[in-house]
């Protein structure tokens, strides 16, 4: 499978584990209630995992296990959840989060900018959208009023020079 | 006003590309209505009964008369020659071709303008007080904060897909003519005991199916913590307002099902985090600042005689400067409204030659620029008195002069069923057959100020809920019937209107405001407004005249 991260088109073969999977090596994912309830076990599980939020997960019971988990993944069960875009911004401004945070479901070309913006840097769109088309969408703007988790010049940064 | 620098004027540019390639994918087939819809809303596109409805912002109801020529020519070339200025200060379009929609906001950016966030669930167009600047009763000028809040908010990456849409309106004098406590988020410019300027901070207002009248959650805001306060407040809201129910998820149900007090907490724990992080740019607020100067007012204004004069001949202009102009803090200025609501035209409807006229006025005579209020009316806010009789000749030519701000026939009223998707009633003939009914002037100025607002659906777009007489239409089987409410108010003593009785059908609303309006004058003491009399008697002398026929 192929995904953006870093403003490139990658080979990925993270897996996205349901609640019932067992671990299989690799990178892999684990929903935010499973990280909770078998946060012991995966530890000592053979490779490298992550953990999938969604809107109204509490970030706050995480924030010590987050330098070991990645990646972190803001899902998108409607493109119209826009709960992902304070979640993402959050971990990377709150909790310090430095490792990938990936975007994953229903969002679209048109958000890509903003989830940018507020600290996402892999995208997994649905299966079948065209990654080429989604990557010029980085690039939608050029200028930026408010401040979020990409440290961008500002425009008022700008006009002050 | 406002000018764009480079940077802003690039932003808008780069949402017309990406505004024009979202609709080449539409019409391509590679986006599907679904996806398409938010993308469109985003711009201020609708599609509606007719064909899609554009909504243009105007940012704080401020228009140079350059940016009225060009709402001019976009009436003329894509619509059909007409636009409708609504109860937020914008204007919308209800016949363009979704082809067209790409170069009707290049025509925009090419005036400073554009159509971002005036719909979708994210913050909307920033509203004011249309006599900001110019008021007599204010302690500072809103519009470079608005300003401020406009950039702030635009294409804001956190807060583009919220629970429902997001409403501010800024208010910095003693009367608020901003209906800021209905709306989402209400700033007042206020004093503290020190004497500092900054913002009272009122939350969870609104109207629609549930109207609220907001609640103050901190009394007092530096100006400096402006955009950190208000990016808390929209952080705690994208985070726990209701995404399973449309009809719950503005954030006055958050503030009422958390409760103000822990919802404060919530939102002040939040911006504790930020505030030192988004303080605003000294520099930035004073070049903001720098753009809203008092024009270069002649200071012999007050020394011109021919406006007394012009006053005793001629009853007509005399009763058009009493009702349509109020006063302007320069000495020997007025601010003149233009009123958009003659006899036997839509509410808030203007031509486009009617636009053009206005433009050319407003360059003669106050300085290039005009508001938007939201009352569906413009104002000329910087006339010279001596201009006003030659002001008020050309509006009459023009059908702009009819003497009747916020009297009884300055009836605000959403487009409706004539229109809009959403609706279940006609609003427009309605509002068109009250008015009718009020034609002998005399009646009318002895009615004194009465507000009436009339929504064509529950969403409220009329403010049907704040109005002194409100009224909303209801499908009964079918069938338009009219839903009435009285004492509503949006002003300092904000107020819901309580409802009258069972609705009416629509033929009986015009005779029903009729009886209201007589028993008013039967139960008034004095100078007592309709308001003040409704508040004082109740609602009960009202319902025994207009059921009792019934």
């Amino acid at each position: 499978m192929q995904i953006i991260k870093d403003g490139k088109i990658i080979n990925d073969d993270t897996r996205h584990l349901a609640d019932d999977e067992p671990p299989t090596g690799g990178r892999f994912t684990v929903s935010f209630a499973r990280w909770q309830t078998e946060r012991e076990n995966l530890r000592q599980a053979e490779g490298t995992v992550g953990v999938r939020l969604k809107g109204g997960d509490e970030l706050a019971s995480i924030a010590l296990d987050l330098p070991r988990l990645e990646p972190v993944v803001v899902e998108f069960p409607t493109l119209a959840d826009g709960r992902a875009f304070s979640l993402a911004r959050l971990l990377r401004e709150r909790f310090g989060y430095a490792g990938e945070i990936r975007a994953h479901g229903d969002f679209i070309r048109d958000q890509v900018y903003f989830l940018a913006r507020v600290g996402v840097n892999a995208f997994e769109p649905v299966e079948g959208t065209d990654l080429e088309k989604l990557l010029p969408a980085l690039k939608d703007f050029s200028v930026n009023y408010q401040a979020a988790a990409d440290n961008v010049e500002l425009v008022y940064q700008k006009r002050g020079k | 006003m406002y000018q764009y620098d480079q940077y802003d004027q690039t932003l808008v540019n780069e949402r017309v590309a990406q505004f024009r390639d979202q609709t080449r994918r539409f019409l391509a087939g590679e986006l599907s209505e679904d996806q398409f819809r938010p993308l469109r809303l985003m711009n201020g596109l609708y599609i509606q009964t007719h064909a899609p409805m554009l909504r243009v912002a105007i940012p704080y109801g401020l228009l140079s008369s350059r940016q009225l020529r060009m709402l001019a020519h976009i009436a003329r070339t894509y619509d059909k020659g007409y636009g409708h200025f609504t109860t937020r200060q914008n204007i919308q379009y209800n016949w363009p071709r979704l082809e067209e929609v790409p170069e009707i906001l290049a025509d925009l950016a090419s005036v400073e303008m554009h159509a971002i966030q005036t719909s979708g669930n994210c913050i909307r167009n920033t509203t004011s007080d249309h006599l900001a600047g110019v008021c007599v009763d204010e302690l500072e000028d809103p519009r470079p904060w608005c300003e401020i809040i406009r950039q702030w908010s635009t294409l804001h990456p956190e807060f583009a897909f919220l629970p429902r849409k997001f409403k501010i309106a800024v208010s910095g004098a003693a009367k608020d003519r901003a209906a800021t406590q209905v709306h989402d988020i209400g700033l007042h410019l206020v004093k503290n005991e020190q004497g500092e300027t900054g913002f009272e901070v009122l939350v969870g207002g609104g109207l629609g199916r549930t109207p609220i009248i907001g609640q103050t959650i901190r009394p007092f805001l530096e100006k400096k913590h402006l955009l950190s306060y208000l990016e808390a407040i929209l952080r705690i809201y994208n985070l726990f307002g209701r995404r399973d129910n449309k009809y719950k998820a503005r954030i006055k149900i958050l503030l009422k099902e958390t409760g103000v007090e822990q919802f404060t907490q919530l939102v002040e724990e939040e911006w504790s985090q930020i505030r030192n992080g988004l303080e605003l740019d000294e520099r930035e607020i004073e070049r903001v600042k720098s753009f809203f100067t008092s024009p270069d007012y002649d200071p012999n204004a007050a020394a011109d005689k021919s406006f007394q004069a012009t006053l005793s001949g001629n009853p007509a202009f005399s009763a058009w400067v009493r009702v349509n102009t109020v006063e302007n803090k320069s000495p020997g200025y007025r601010a003149a409204f233009v009123s958009l609501k003659a006899q036997g035209i839509a509410p808030g409807d203007m031509t486009d030659a009617q636009m053009d006229i206005v433009a050319d006025l407003a360059d003669r005579f106050s300085f290039g620029e005009l508001r938007v209020t939201h009352t569906q009316n413009l104002l000329l806010a910087d006339v010279k008195q001596a201009d006003l009789y030659e002001l008020w000749q050309r509006l009459d030519e023009a059908n702009l002069a009819t003497a009747n701000i916020g009297k009884a026939t300055d009836i605000i009223c959403c487009p409706g069923l004539d229109f809009c998707s959403l609706a279940n009633s006609s609003s427009i003939p309605v509002a068109l057959e009250i008015a009718t009914r009020l034609e002998d002037v005399d009646y009318l100025y002895d009615l004194g100020d009465i507000r009436i607002n009339i929504s064509g659906c529950m969403n409220g777009c009329g403010h049907h809920t704040v109005g002194h007489i409100g009224i909303l239409g209801v499908d009964k089987k079918g069938e338009e019937w009219f839903q009435l409410t009285l004492g509503g108010s949006s002003s300092n003593d904000a107020s819901l209107g309580e409802r009258l009785g069972p609705s009416v059908p629509k033929a009986e609303v015009a005779s029903v405001v009729d009886g209201i309006l007589k028993t008013y004058v039967e139960l008034r003491e004095g100078q007592e407004s309709f308001l003040d009399t409704v508040r004082r008697t109740g609602i009960a002398p009202f319902q025994e005249k207009v059921y009792a026929n019934h």
